[in-house]
């Protein structure tokens, strides 16, 4: 095992069994954040002696016997909107730099510490989660380990950055609209947004209540389903964690995908998308034989749905901040928050309606696939400070309209794996998306293409590591995401030609 | 005894998924929306300087555009919103 890359049921079987310490895990988690993120900008706050403690700790239970849990040892870290006791759970915000340090651990923390990991770190993130790209004007941007120069995607960018980059193995994030499935996708690493209601955001800092998820990140999907199964079970703290059966999803993983309908999405899912997000998507339907292609009707009306619920519930939360300290946010989220404040209530209250009525055509589509495929997002990372691009023909603001093909599907809940292909120069994830409470489909599925090598975590480059004696690293000519001005660039050369 | 006018028109929605009309949503005139903004900005307390007001009113004219494409979609008065509280 090379720790520096190890996945985390890696470092638990060997802590486990005595190969390595906890101790030992913790310490080269420390020193690679040490020595590698001052390029990745992926850690708020590192948690040194609060590690090392509880590493201590578990080598010492191990020396007496007792049991260390699935996670022995696993080193993990969370964005910054989970209650980390001691802290002030910032939510990539300065204004919640002046609040009171959490008073206790999130709920999910303590789940997976239960289970043997140790959390070594609060993860940079895109303001009070009202992001995509993984900028960050009060702490810069969050990088992709692939390609310096590009973007971690957002709002769970340092989640992305830290596992993509062999950081940590492990890490949690938020996802509204896409902000677990995007970061997943630029920084070409597994994502799970389960099923809205499975897991607890108690001691979470929130954005919009009606449409807030919460799950891990990882290089595997067997850690991604270890992960999940420590965290599952209603809590008191989350009034919309539901109470159902925990069901484990590790003992399922190879069933395979035998007997399961696999459909692809067409029409809206694959309009604007761009080549590589094609590419991709042909080699995951190729690899499950899925040759069916599914209509999701009204899918963008369920996007704007979406839209206009985060836009409105967000500008409520923040009123107070935005009448007392409205230059201190980001300017790009704070012009967004005022004018979802003003939005009308009747289309609120519609939006809601909506959200049942497109939920009631979405689960009669469940009765006739187990699992739908989509592009998770419609281009590889852009490049850090691109501030448009082009999406079916049209030039568009990036920031609010990377998550195209993510936002319907969050909208109603639905349990989605983001899977990584990794293609060359920049890896780019499709979503696998399952019935309500179904996550053990996605994860199958998710599993199934691993094993066949069509979906993983590429190890980036040596030249692409972070390294402070060379700066950015990769300058990358990748074809991806394109500007318009860059568009026309190509063009004007070709008509030179 | 028959029902009323706008009773059958209700009972038609729901059979149909239609609400008896086909006035549609338009996206906001910019003086409109204008006007709109620094009236919200001043209901809600809100300060509103010059550099920051043509973005307000450009991001809620997209998503007022963007609304438009769910505002009127054909929904009986039944139909429930998504959240259920439960006492």
């Amino acid at each position: 095992m090379e720790i520096d890359w190890a996945q985390a049921h890696e470092i638990s079987a060997s802590v486990s069994s005595g190969g390595i310490t906890a101790t030992a895990a913790i310490e080269a988690a420390l020193s690679r954040i040490a020595s590698r993120d001052n390029t990745l900008n992926s850690f708020a706050a590192v948690l040194r002696e609060r590690s090392l403690a509880k590493a201590r700790a578990l080598d010492a239970a191990r020396a007496q016997s007792k049991p260390l849990g699935p996670l022995a040892g696993v080193p993990f870290a969370v964005k910054n909107l989970f209650d980390i006791a001691g802290l002030a759970t910032v939510a990539g915000s300065k204004i919640n730099r002046d609040h009171a340090p959490a008073t206790a651990d999130a709920t999910l923390i303590a789940r997976l510490e239960s289970a043997g990991a140790i959390l070594v770190g609060a993860l940079n993130m895109g303001e009070y989660a009202y992001d995509f790209t993984g900028e960050n004007v009060h702490y810069g941007a969050c990088r992709n380990p692939h390609d310096l120069a590009r973007m971690s995607g957002g709002s769970s960018s340092g989640s992305g950055a830290s596992i993509a980059g062999g950081l940590v193995p492990l890490a949690l994030g938020s996802d509204t609209n896409g902000s677990i499935r995007v970061p997943a996708s630029f920084c070409g690493i597994f994502g799970l947004k389960p099923t809205y209601g499975r897991l607890s955001r108690g001691g979470t800092f929130p954005f919009v209540t009606s449409l807030d998820h919460v799950g891990p990140f990882a290089r595997s999907v067997h850690d991604l389903a270890l992960a999940y199964d420590a965290m599952q079970g209603p809590d008191p703290r989350d009034p919309v964690c539901v109470d159902r059966p925990v069901k484990k999803t590790v003992p399922l993983l190879d069933r395979g995908t035998d007997g399961l309908r696999i459909a692809v999405a067409g029409g809206y899912f694959q309009k604007g998308a761009y080549p590589e997000a094609q590419t991709a998507l042909r080699r995951v339907a190729q690899a499950l034989d899925a040759n069916a292609e599914i209509d999701i009707p009204h899918a963008q009306a369920a996007r704007a749905a979406a839209y206009v619920i985060t836009a409105s519930e967000a500008g409520a939360l923040h009123l107070d901040r935005l009448r007392e300290r409205a230059a201190d946010f980001d300017p790009a989220v704070r012009d967004r928050l005022i004018a979802g404040a003003m939005i009308p209530a009747p289309l609120v209250v519609k939006a809601q309606k909506f959200r049942r009525w497109y939920r009631e055509q979405m689960l009669a589509l469940f009765s006739n696939v187990d699992a739908i495929i989509a592009p998770a997002t419609p281009c590889a990372a852009p490049r850090i400070g691109q501030e448009t691009f082009v999406f079916d023909g049209a030039e568009l603001p990036l920031r609010p309209n990377i998550g195209v093909y993510t936002q319907p599907i969050s909208f109603i809940g639905l349990p989605v794996v983001a899977a990584p292909v990794p293609l060359t120069p920049l890896p780019i994830g499709v979503q696998i998306i399952a019935a309500p409470w179904c996550e053990d489909v996605a994860m199958r599925v998710a599993y199934a293409l691993e094993q066949m090598g069509v979906a993983g975590a590429r190890r980036p480059e040596p030249a692409n590591q972070p390294d402070k004696e060379r700066g950015l690293g990769n300058q990358s000519t990748g074809r991806s995401c394109r500007s318009a001005r860059s568009i026309r660039a190509l063009r004007a050369g070709v008509r030179k030609q | 005894m028959r029902p009323s006018k706008r009773e059958s028109t209700r009972r038609k929605a729901n059979r149909t998924g239609s609400k008896g009309t086909n006035k549609k949503m338009r996206p906001a005139a910019k003086e409109v929306a204008d006007e709109y903004v620094d009236a919200g900005a001043k209901l809600l307390e809100l300060s509103l300087p010059p550099a920051w007001r043509d973005s307000v009113i450009g991001n809620l004219q997209t998503t007022l555009r963007l609304a438009a494409s769910f505002a009127d979609f054909p929904l009986p008065d039944e139909s429930e919103p998504a959240p259920v509280f439960v006492p």
